[in-house]
C-alpha cells in the first residue's frame, strides 16, 4: 500500500507523518501521532466522539482523511489547557459533573468550543444545537448542557 | 438536595455527613483532558488485528470450513478454528457451578446464531483481516430456526443447543424456577376480581459509545497482559483461564476503564481468543467491536414475556398473585438463568401478597445470546407488574397510589421466597412522593409506617 506524506499543525506543533492512503485523521492522531483524545465509537460519523477541530471547523476525524489535512491547522482536547491551566469549559464539565464515562466528553468540549467561538452568549437552544451530532449514551445530556452555558458565563465575565 | 433524616432516627446511628456534599469525581481530570486511557488508546509496535468471520445464518451444521484463500491473503499471519482453542465449550456462570458448559469460543461442527464466531482471522492491517475474513469458505447445512419462546417449548421445536437437551435451563425444581407460597387457588376463590394479563419486551441493545473489545501483550515472560474494557474483571481472567487452560497467574489483566457498559460488557467474549491470538503469534492483538457488531453481535437485554394473574378485593387487597415468567436466552445460558431465577423472587413486587405462585423460565431460541443489562431480570418485571397494579386500581375504582399503601412490604412481612423484608421504607417514600408530586391520598395512609407497632 502506497504510503503518503502528510504535514499538519497539532496543538501548535509541527507534525510530519507518512500514512498509507486512505487513512483516516482519527487513525493517525491515534496510531501514529499518538493523540489518542479523539476516540472512535463508530468510525461511521455518526456518534461524534472523533470530533477534533480543523482550521476552526468542527470536523469528524473518522470521516477525514489524513491526505486531506496538508497544512492544516488541528485542535484536540488534548491540546486545550494551557500552561497545565484548564480552559473555562474543562473547568465547567470537571465542576459541573458533565462526565459519567468520559469517552464522550473530548468531542463534546470540542463541539462546544466551537459554539463558543463564534457565539459566546449562546442560548440553551444554540448550546442544544451545537451537541446535537454527539451521543452520550450515559444520557448526561443536562449536565453537559449546563456545563457549557457556564463555561459561557465564566469567559463574559472574565471578558468583563 | 434535602435531606430527611427524621425518618428512623431512632435507628440511625451515622451522620450521614457525606450524603449531599459534592466531591469531585477522581476520574473527571482525565476525561476533561484527554488524558484517561481506555483500552483502545494502548498502541503496541507490530499490533496485529483480529477480525472474526461470522454465522449468516440462524441455526445450521458446519459441513467444513476451508481457510486456504484467506491463510494466503497479503498480510495474514494466522487463521484460528476451534480446534485451537484449549478448551473451546465453557459457561461463564461455571464460577458459580452453574453449568452446563453450552457455549463455543469458534462454532464448531454447528451455528445456533445468526453472527456466531465462526473462524479468527489475525493480519497486519485491519483492512488485511477483513478482506481475508471474507475469503473463508464455510459450507453449512441450514437447520430450522425457532425465535418465539413459546414455539420453543412445544414438543417437536428444533433443538437449539444439544448440550441443554431441550430449549430451557433445567433448575435443580425442574423446567422452570418455582415460587410457592400460601395457596394461590384458595386466594383466588376468595378474590372479588381476577384481573389476567399478558406483557412482552423486545430485546435492547446497551450501544455503548465505546464498542467492546481488549488489547493483549504478550510479555516475553510467558505472561500476558490484557488490556479490557470488561465490567468483569475477575470473572474474566477466571474464565479465560479455563478455555485457553493458563495458570491464571500468566494472565494479567488492567481494566476499570470502561466507555459505557450498562451490563452489556459482563459477558467473556474478546478477551480468552485474542489471548490466545497473542499466544499462538508472539505478537500484540487488538480485538475489538466494529459498531455494526456492537449491535448485532453483543448481547442485548433478554426479551421477555410476563403474565400475571391477580386476584383482588374490593377494598384493595390483592390477595393472589400467580406469574409465569420467560427470559428469551437466545442460544446460549451466558447470564440469563440467573436472570430469569431473580424474576422468580421478585415478582410479587414491594408487596405483601399471602398466596403467590411464580414459575420462571430460562428459554433457548436460535436469537442473539442475550445477558446481563441494568437490573436484569427484574426490569422488564417491574414495567409488567406496575402497569398491572395500575390496571387493579382502575379495575375496582381506587386511586392507584392507596392501593400501593394498602399492598406495600413493611418491616417483618414475610416474602414469598421466604425472606423477611427489612429496612424497606416504601411507605416513607410514598408518602414523599405523594408531597412531591402533589398527588394527595387520605390522611390514613399519610400516618402509616413501615415499621408495624409491636414488632
Amino acid at each position: 500500500m502506497a504510503k503518503v506524506p502528510v504535514q499538519f499543525t497539532l496543538n501548535g506543533s509541527e507534525k510530519a507523518e507518512f500514512v498509507e492512503s486512505g487513512t483516516t485523521l482519527l487513525n493517525a492522531l491515534r496510531d501514529k501521532i499518538g493523540d489518542t483524545s479523539p476516540k472512535g465509537g463508530c468510525h461511521q460519523g455518526t456518534c461524534g466522539a472523533c470530533s477534533v477541530i480543523i482550521d476552526g471547523e468542527l470536523r469528524l476525524s473518522c470521516l477525514t482523511l489524513a491526505e486531506t489535512c496538508g497544512g492544516a491547522n488541528i485542535k484536540t482536547t488534548a491540546g486545550l489547557a494551557e500552561g497545565g491551566v484548564l480552559h473555562p469549559l474543562q473547568r465547567a464539565f470537571l465542576d459541573g459533573f458533565a462526565t459519567q464515562c468520559g469517552f464522550c466528553t473530548p468531542g463534546m468540549i470540542m463541539a462546544a468550543k466551537v459554539l463558543l467561538d463564534r457565539t459566546p452568549n449562546p442560548s440553551r437552544e444554540d448550546v442544544v444545537e451545537a451537541l446535537s451530532g454527539n451521543v452520550c449514551r450515559c444520557t448526561g445530556y443536562e449536565p453537559i448542557i449546563q456545563a457549557v452555558l457556564s463555561a459561557a458565563r465564566a469567559n463574559s465575565q472574565n471578558v468583563a | 438536595m434535602e435531606l430527611r433524616k427524621d425518618y428512623f432516627a431512632d435507628v440511625r446511628t451515622d451522620g450521614l455527613n457525606e450524603i449531599g456534599q459534592p466531591r469531585p469525581r477522581l476520574d473527571s481530570p482525565g476525561h476533561v483532558t484527554g488524558k484517561t486511557a481506555y483500552f483502545a488508546d494502548r498502541n503496541f509496535p507490530g499490533m496485529l488485528h483480529l477480525k472474526m468471520v461470522r454465522s449468516p445464518h440462524h441455526h445450521a451444521r458446519i459441513r467444513s470450513i476451508d481457510t486456504s484463500e484467506a491463510e494466503k491473503h497479503p498480510g495474514v499471519v494466522k487463521v484460528l478454528t476451534a480446534r485451537d482453542v484449549p478448551h473451546n465449550v465453557y459457561t461463564i456462570l461455571i464460577l458459580i457451578q452453574i453449568g452446563p458448559e453450552d457455549e463455543t469460543v469458534l462454532a464448531d461442527g454447528k451455528v445456533r446464531w445468526k453472527g456466531e464466531a465462526v473462524v479468527a482471522v489475525l493480519a497486519e492491517t485491519e483492512r488485511a483481516a477483513q478482506e481475508a475474513a471474507a475469503k473463508v469458505k464455510v459450507d453449512y447445512e441450514v437447520l430450522p430456526a425457532v425465535f418465539d419462546m413459546e414455539e420453543a417449548l412445544k414438543p417437536g421445536a428444533p433443538l437449539v443447543n444439544e448440550y441443554h437437551g431441550q430449549n430451557y435451563y433445567l433448575y435443580d425444581s425442574g423446567e422452570c424456577r418455582k415460587v410457592r407460597f400460601g395457596d394461590v387457588e384458595a386466594g383466588f376463590a376468595q378474590a372479588d376480581h381476577i384481573l389476567e394479563q399478558s406483557y412482552q419486551s423486545s430485546p435492547i441493545e446497551h450501544a455503548p459509545t465505546e464498542t467492546t473489545g481488549c488489547v493483549v501483550a504478550p510479555e516475553g515472560n510467558d505472561r500476558f497482559t490484557c488490556y479490557t474494557n470488561t465490567q468483569a474483571m475477575f470473572f474474566t481472567l477466571d474464565n479465560a483461564s479455563i478455555i485457553l487452560q493458563m495458570q491464571g497467574s500468566k494472565l494479567h489483566f488492567v481494566g476499570g476503564t470502561v466507555g459505557g457498559g450498562f451490563g452489556g460488557k459482563v459477558d467473556v467474549i474478546v478477551e480468552p481468543i485474542a489471548i490466545l491470538a497473542a499466544k499462538l503469534t508472539g505478537r500484540p492483538v487488538c480485538f475489538i467491536y466494529s459498531r455494526e457488531e456492537e449491535m448485532q453481535i453483543s448481547s442485548p437485554r433478554a426479551a421477555e414475556k410476563v403474565v400475571i394473574k391477580d386476584g383482588v378485593m374490593k377494598d384493595g387487597r390483592i390477595v393472589a398473585r400467580k406469574v409465569t415468567g420467560y427470559t428469551d436466552a437466545g442460544a446460549y445460558s451466558r447470564h440469563s438463568p440467573y436472570g430469569a431465577q431473580k424474576g422468580a423472587a421478585h415478582y410479587p413486587g414491594p408487596y405483601t401478597i399471602p398466596n403467590v405462585w411464580i414459575d420462571t423460565y430460562c428459554v433457548y431460541t436460535n436469537r442473539t445470546p442475550s445477558s446481563a443489562m441494568r437490573g436484569f431480570g427484574v426490569t422488564i418485571g417491574d414495567f409488567a407488574l406496575e402497569v398491572q397494579m395500575d390496571k387493579l386500581a382502575r379495575l375496582i375504582g381506587m386511586d392507584p397510589l392507596e392501593l400501593r399503601f394498602i399492598n406495600a412490604y413493611r418491616d417483618g412481612d414475610m416474602k414469598a421466597h421466604r425472606q423477611p423484608t427489612e429496612g424497606a421504607a416504601l411507605i416513607e417514600c410514598m408518602q414523599e412522593a405523594s408531597r412531591a408530586a402533589n398527588w394527595p391520598v387520605a390522611e390514613k395512609y399519610m400516618a402509616m409506617s413501615s415499621y408495624r407497632k409491636g414488632a
